[in-house]
């Protein structure tokens, strides 16, 4: 009896092995990911995107390769992203990874995947420290460099002729990154950079200094339950009345709008992706994204969606074979898809050079909605690329 | 001189909100010696509550009302099916088990409700603001330290005065002396936790105008509240008041000045960076400082 249970238990385990050493063996992708926490819905709408353009070629493969996605919630811990990091690449073998919103946890667990020979495909988070002197060959931004996020912001307050302004970030690094870049393209009086914790709930201290100052404009960048409480709280102090807010695409989208009410209408911003971008890509996207999960997508379903497709196109390039590096890397550097922005491609350093939107918050038939108003940059590259040897 | 105004209102109005919360866990801590970290899900499913009614057509007294409601009932229930077999068990056993609420609570809600933030409006007779002095301050926000301290003083009077309350102090000091004398220890202690959800549930329902009602609000406040009820002594109802008064106070000025003030000393690059850093980490010196001087907080309850 026990002989028969061994020969069986070797059977099966043979069978298991079998299985997991075959051909169609999926791409195991590694999707680090903030989906607790109040930035919990940037994640989900991420991850949601991606998984759009997962199901418009039936939900499992990418450029035609099977492909398996490994979502795991990092909780907005850097320490704890790491550890799924290491999970994947120790456990599943996992070689290409993407997913990683926030900047504190992105270069907890970046540097460490591309030090071990993994591909890194950027969504969201794309910090200075990995641009120019920090570049590699095998980091990829789809979204954005930090800094572009908010560059785009401050040229816009220039040409929106604001005086004195006041900055607010929270104190880690895509906040630094948001001021450095915002201050690059705006050249006006800045009476007060303010820098607040990144899960702080209540802002009165900092409005009672904006109204102190008595800037023209405020620009800050909060992303998730973070803006949504400052724009809430901006609102009832009576400042909206006072100043006009300028911000940047994370601080102002669909989500946000919506958890505003009418605080937010008249607000102006930024985006390199907007709801409205007339291109077919994006009146695909946006139907599906509709259709799919009821609901107006983010900046980050976007991103999530673009970065899909342009794994996609490396994926049929190399026919789902990463061993193939170099191949590989080639086909990714062609960004050989058609952008849900319209005009995107790679700088030499494998961030992003696109074009970035002036947009405002306006309703519509009951609803209110951020439209595009016009274009504030074209082509822009970011400040860092002539230091990266790529 | 007005902006100090400004500042010290938005302090006591973050004061006593964080009091409502610390009075429910320093209760549960006193009375039971139950760790529980779950209190911030009870303030969570206030604000969502809330939110939900007034969004359906609720007047916002109602909203709030089953806010708080709603908080005391899933505390009750929590009390009976999970808490209620921890009692005798240690510290950590508890930790891990109301962490394991949260989760259940965070992932209930995003089941519910999905993860899109919700928007609860305030309503329009308290959405302007009044003049004091110089400076116009929201009405809300003065409502909101109007009802923290009308709690408060009901809640003190509660306490000191009912019958209820000298059975929740006498259970705090001396639990067996109290099941002796034939009190119903078990139903006190679903009471107990059931009032300070209730309260939890409150808070998150008034608070829900001003902030993002959204998952994991719970947890954002929980610690500040674990800091304001070590500093005030656990169990300590007195306590809870005046260390959730001392972080709101400190936290907002802190934010406030410690940036201005370095300004004046070192470069405005440095002292931007420096004061959000030193300003976030405030409230904790004042727990190290406090803990230094009187190692069982402000008001130590005795025998415990």
């Amino acid at each position: 009896m026990l002989q028969f249970r061994a020969v069986c238990a070797a059977f099966i385990a043979l069978l298991l092995l079998g299985t997991s050493a075959s051909a169609a063996d999926p791409v195991k992708i590694g999707f680090i990911t903030t989906l607790s926490t109040s930035g919990g819905y940037l994640g989900e709408d991420a991850r949601d995107g991606f998984l759009l353009a997962m199901a418009e070629e039936g939900g499992s493969s990418l450029g035609g390769v099977p492909v398996k996605l490994l979502v795991e919630d990092d909780g907005l811990m850097p320490a704890k992203g790491k550890e799924i990091a290491d999970k994947m690449v120790l456990q599943d073998k996992a070689t290409l990874f993407t997913g990683i919103i926030y900047s504190n946890v992105d270069l907890a667990v970046v540097p460490g995947l591309l030090a071990g020979g993994a591909t890194y495909v950027s969504l969201n988070a794309a910090p200075s420290q990995l641009a120019g002197k920090g570049c590699n060959k095998n980091y990829f931004v789809v979204s954005w460099m930090n800094d572009n996020l908010h560059e785009a912001t401050g040229q816009y307050a220039q040409t929106l002729g604001f005086k004195k302004m006041v900055l607010l970030a929270p104190n880690y690094p895509a906040g630094k990154d948001a001021i450095n870049g915002f201050k690059r393209f705006y050249h006006g009086t800045i009476a007060d950079e303010i820098y607040t914790s990144l899960d702080q709930t209540d802002f009165s201290a900092e409005l009672a200094r904006v109204r102190a100052d008595q800037p023209d404009a405020v620009f800050e960048f909060l992303p998730g339950g973070l803006g949504i409480n400052f724009l809430k709280q901006f609102s009832q102090a009576g400042l909206k009345s006072k100043m006009k807010l300028v911000l940047s695409a994370a601080s102002l989208e669909s989500r946000i709008v919506s958890a505003t009410g009418d605080d937010t209408i008249g607000v102006y911003g930024t985006a390199h992706w907007v709801q409205d971008l007339p291109y077919p890509a994006n009146k695909k996207f946006v139907a599906g994204f509709i259709a799919k999960y009821h609901r107006d997508p983010t900046p980050y379903a976007a991103m999530g969606y673009d970065t899909a497709h342009e794994i996609a196109s490396g994926l049929r390039a190399v026919g789902g074979d990463l061993t193939k590096a170099d191949a590989f890397r080639a086909a990714l550097k062609k960004a050989n898809f058609a952008s849900v922005r319209g005009n995107f491609r790679f700088g030499s350093d494998q961030e992003p050079i696109e074009d970035w939107y002036s947009t405002q918050v306006v309703k519509r038939g009951g609803k209110n909605e951020i439209v595009t108003i016009g274009k504030v940059a074209r082509d822009l590259g970011n400040a860092y690329t002539s230091l990266c040897p790529l | 001189m007005t902006l100090a105004l400004e500042q010290t209102l938005n302090g006591l109005q973050f004061g006593v909100m964080l009091f409502l919360l610390a009075a429910g866990l320093t209760l549960v801590f006193g009375i039971m010696g139950v760790i529980n970290l779950a209190h911030g899900s009870m303030y969570m499913i206030g604000a969502y509550v809330a939110a939900t009614s007034a969004e359906h057509g609720a007047p916002f007294a109602v909203a709030v009302l089953a806010g708080a409601a709603a908080a005391a009932v899933a505390g009750a229930v929590v009390e009976a099916v999970v808490v209620r077999r921890l009692y005798g068990r240690n510290h950590l056993d508890q930790v891990l088990a109301t962490f394991g609420l949260i989760l259940i609570a965070n992932d209930g809600v995003s089941i519910v409700w999905g993860r899109t933030p919700l928007e609860m409006k305030i309503p329009d007779a308290l959405a302007g603001a009044v003049p004091i002095f110089d400076i116009s301050y929201p009405v809300y926000r003065l409502l909101l330290i109007a009802c923290g301290v009308a709690l408060a003083v009901a809640l003190a009077f509660f306490v000191a005065r009912t019958r209820l309350g000298a059975l929740i102090r006498a259970g705090a000091t001396h639990r067996e002396l109290v099941g002796a004398l034939g009190v119903n220890i078990v139903q006190l202690n679903t009471i107990v936790f059931a009032l300070g959800a209730l309260l939890a549930g409150v808070a998150g329902a008034l608070l829900a105008p001003i902030l993002s009602v959204q998952i994991g609000m719970g947890e954002q406040v929980l610690i500040m509240t674990f800091v304001a009820i070590v500093i005030g002594g656990l169990g300590s109802i007195r306590g809870a008041f005046v260390g959730a008064l001392a972080i709101g106070l400190v936290d907002t000025l802190g934010r406030a000045y410690i940036p201005v003030l370095l300004r004046a000393v070192t470069t405005p690059d440095l002292a931007d960076t420096l004061g959000g850093g030193l300003s976030a980490i405030a409230i904790y010196v004042l727990m190290a400082v406090v803990l230094i001087w009187k190692p069982r907080g402000l008001f130590p309850v005795s025998s415990r």
